[in-house]
């Protein structure tokens, strides 16, 4: 690349993108110093001394409803998508590097899911398990919800991934006697296991976070995203900010434990 | 597309055998996804068009055809307001989002020399995204608040008298909450289009005495545009389907198609509720066609 002297619009630009970044953290950050509110202190700046007052109030189970069981439930139902995801998502791009009858329908009809409100499919999932006589759950209704917008994002990735991918490495695999089976297990698959963990990621991520498809969908139990919606209503403690830190240094963990997965797989490979 | 055509024609023994096989397993492997799609994507909307036309009262539906539903829903001004405002949500946004993401993007891509921070920035952009939005949402209320950071700010420093009110539960809040929560929809496929720009093209223009807003006018931004143009695909589709950011951010003031269709849903008036999630449905789509006669999704992919 370049290596003239940085111009004007570099500097210019730099600034702009430290704006962004603030902007994107700095409101986070306000909560999560928030959270450690003094116990008079209110929803607002100035802090009234600190204390880890609302942290403790978030784990009594009373006061601010079912904090232990809907985190539970959100965790579980985000692994469950993951797995699902990442297993479709994967047999879906294998399947469109053939050319199959409908291929084409099935493509766009990954991008419907992607693009038709989720509201919609809420309403949707919720009145067609009411008709059938289904009760809806977080794990029925609201996991098949779910999967309406990973998927899509998984299927879309591994498309990327498989545009490309060169077949030649499977040919020299075919060529040196390996079964298809041996193919995809020694060759196709530790080459595309990184965009695999980002698709889990992706999956899991998107359905601890969701609540528009978990809206209709979840039955009588709560989601942790349907718990803290209601709590913005009728919570006017910092217990909500603690809750929030929580959660973000949640989301965080696992973001930063998937990245290290990744690192350490691409390490392997170059070593080995 | 082109992988696949290699695929049926680089098959060396037992050719028509092994096609078949490789026939009838691509229809397995894409079996679960059609499955998934099929019942909690195509059945739920065949059964909201199909409830649209069902009359109501306060405990329950009843099958029927009736077009009541539509003719309240299109002949309530109120609705037309909502619509509007959705819209008018949508545009905004829109601009705003394609503005900061393109600029975000293009430093990232040009400006940044080396691939490792290029990765680095990207996920830092990244991260945030990967969190809750409804907390991403109420972390604006300290920040805006009637004694939040910038209204203390500006009363202390005597910029203005008493604290501004119009910060919180306010149009202004809801599209600065949708701009912070959807902009990375746009900075991804903007990034991707451009780091895909042969760079010889740039040289090639910079030595035919382009100056740089030239060569950012005349070849960059055109061969972006397909990135954008599915950023804008993210975005849109997002606003028009936003009812907690409104619902949270104006503080009940302002309306959106969503919510009016989750309000609906609250008071047990399905029928009405999926008319009008017809009616929503057919436009975002139509938007969507649209967009895509300018760009084929699959070779951006």
């Amino acid at each position: 690349m370049s290596h003239e002297k940085r111009s004007l619009e570099f500097w210019v630009l730099s600034a702009f993108f430290v704006l962004f970044v603030l902007f994107l953290y700095g409101p986070l950050s306000a909560i999560v110093i928030l959270s450690f509110q003094g116990e008079n202190g209110g929803l607002t700046f100035p802090l009234n001394g600190l204390s880890l007052h609302w942290f403790a109030n978030l784990f009594e189970r009373q006061a601010v409803g079912d904090f232990g069981g809907s985190f539970r439930r959100s965790f579980l139902l985000g692994a469950m998508v993951m797995i699902v995801t990442v297993v479709v998502s994967l047999l879906a791009g294998l399947a469109f590097r053939r050319r199959f009858l409908g291929a084409t329908a099935l493509f766009y009809l990954a991008v419907a899911s992607l693009v038709v409100p989720s509201i919609i499919i809420s309403l949707g999932i919720g009145v067609l398990f009411q008709q059938i006589g289904l009760r809806p759950s977080w794990y029925g209704s609201a996991f098949g919800a779910h999967l309406t917008w990973t998927l899509p994002f998984g299927v879309l990735i591994m498309f990327a991934v498989f545009n490309r991918f060169s077949p030649s490495y499977e040919e020299a695999a075919r060529d040196l006697g390996a079964s298809s089976w041996q193919t995809f297990a020694h060759v196709l698959l530790p080459m595309i296991a990184p965009s695999l963990i980002g698709v889990g990621l992706f999956g899991f991520t998107l359905s601890y976070d969701e609540f528009a498809r978990t809206l209709m969908t979840a039955g009588t139990f709560n989601t942790l995203p349907l718990e803290i919606y209601g709590m913005t209503t009728n919570v006017t403690t910092p217990v909500l900010y603690a809750l929030g830190t929580v959660t973000t240094l949640f989301s965080f963990l696992v973001i930063a434990a998937t990245l290290g997965i990744i690192v350490w797989l691409g390490r392997r490979r170059t070593r080995g | 597309m082109t992988a696949a055509a290699d695929d049926m024609t680089a098959g060396s023994t037992g050719r028509t055998r092994a096609s078949i096989f490789a026939r009838s397993s691509a229809y397995l492997q894409a079996a679960p996804l059609a499955i998934i799609l099929g019942c909690f994507l195509l059945l739920p909307i065949v059964m909201i068009a199909v409830v649209s036309f069902w009359d109501y009262d306060f405990a329950q539906m009843y099958p029927d055809f009736i077009t009541l539903n539509y003719a309240e829903t299109l002949g309530s001004w109120v609705t037309w307001k909502t619509y509007l405002n959705t819209l008018r949500y949508a545009a905004i946004v829109w601009a705003l989002t394609l503005f900061i993401g393109f600029w975000v993007a293009y430093y990232l891509a040009f400006h940044i020399r080396t691939t490792t921070m290029q990765m680095v920035l990207f996920l830092v952009c990244t991260v945030p995204f990967l969190t809750s939005n409804i907390i991403r949402m109420i972390s604006w209320i300290p920040v805006l608040g009637r004694n939040g950071l910038v209204n203390s700010a500006l009363v202390g420093a005597g910029i203005v008298p008493a604290p501004v009110e119009w910060l919180l539960y306010s149009d202004f809040a809801v599209v600065l909450a949708m701009v912070h929560l959807y902009t990375l929809f746009m900075v991804t496929p903007i990034f991707n289009t451009l780091m895909r720009i042969d760079r010889s093209l740039v040289e090639a223009a910079r030595d035919a005495g382009a100056t740089s807003w030239q060569i950012l006018w005349n070849v960059i931004i055109p061969l972006a545009k397909p990135g954008m143009a599915i950023g804008t695909i993210f975005v849109v589709t997002l606003v028009m389907a936003d009812f907690s950011t409104v619902q949270v951010m104006s503080g009940g003031q302002s309306a959106s198609v969503a919510l009016m269709m989750k309000n609906q849903m609250s008071l047990l008036q399905y029928p009405a509720a999926a008319a009008n999630a017809v009616v929503l449905l057919v436009l975002v789509l139509l938007m969507v066609a649209g967009i895509l006669r300018i760009v084929d999704i699959r070779k951006e992919l």
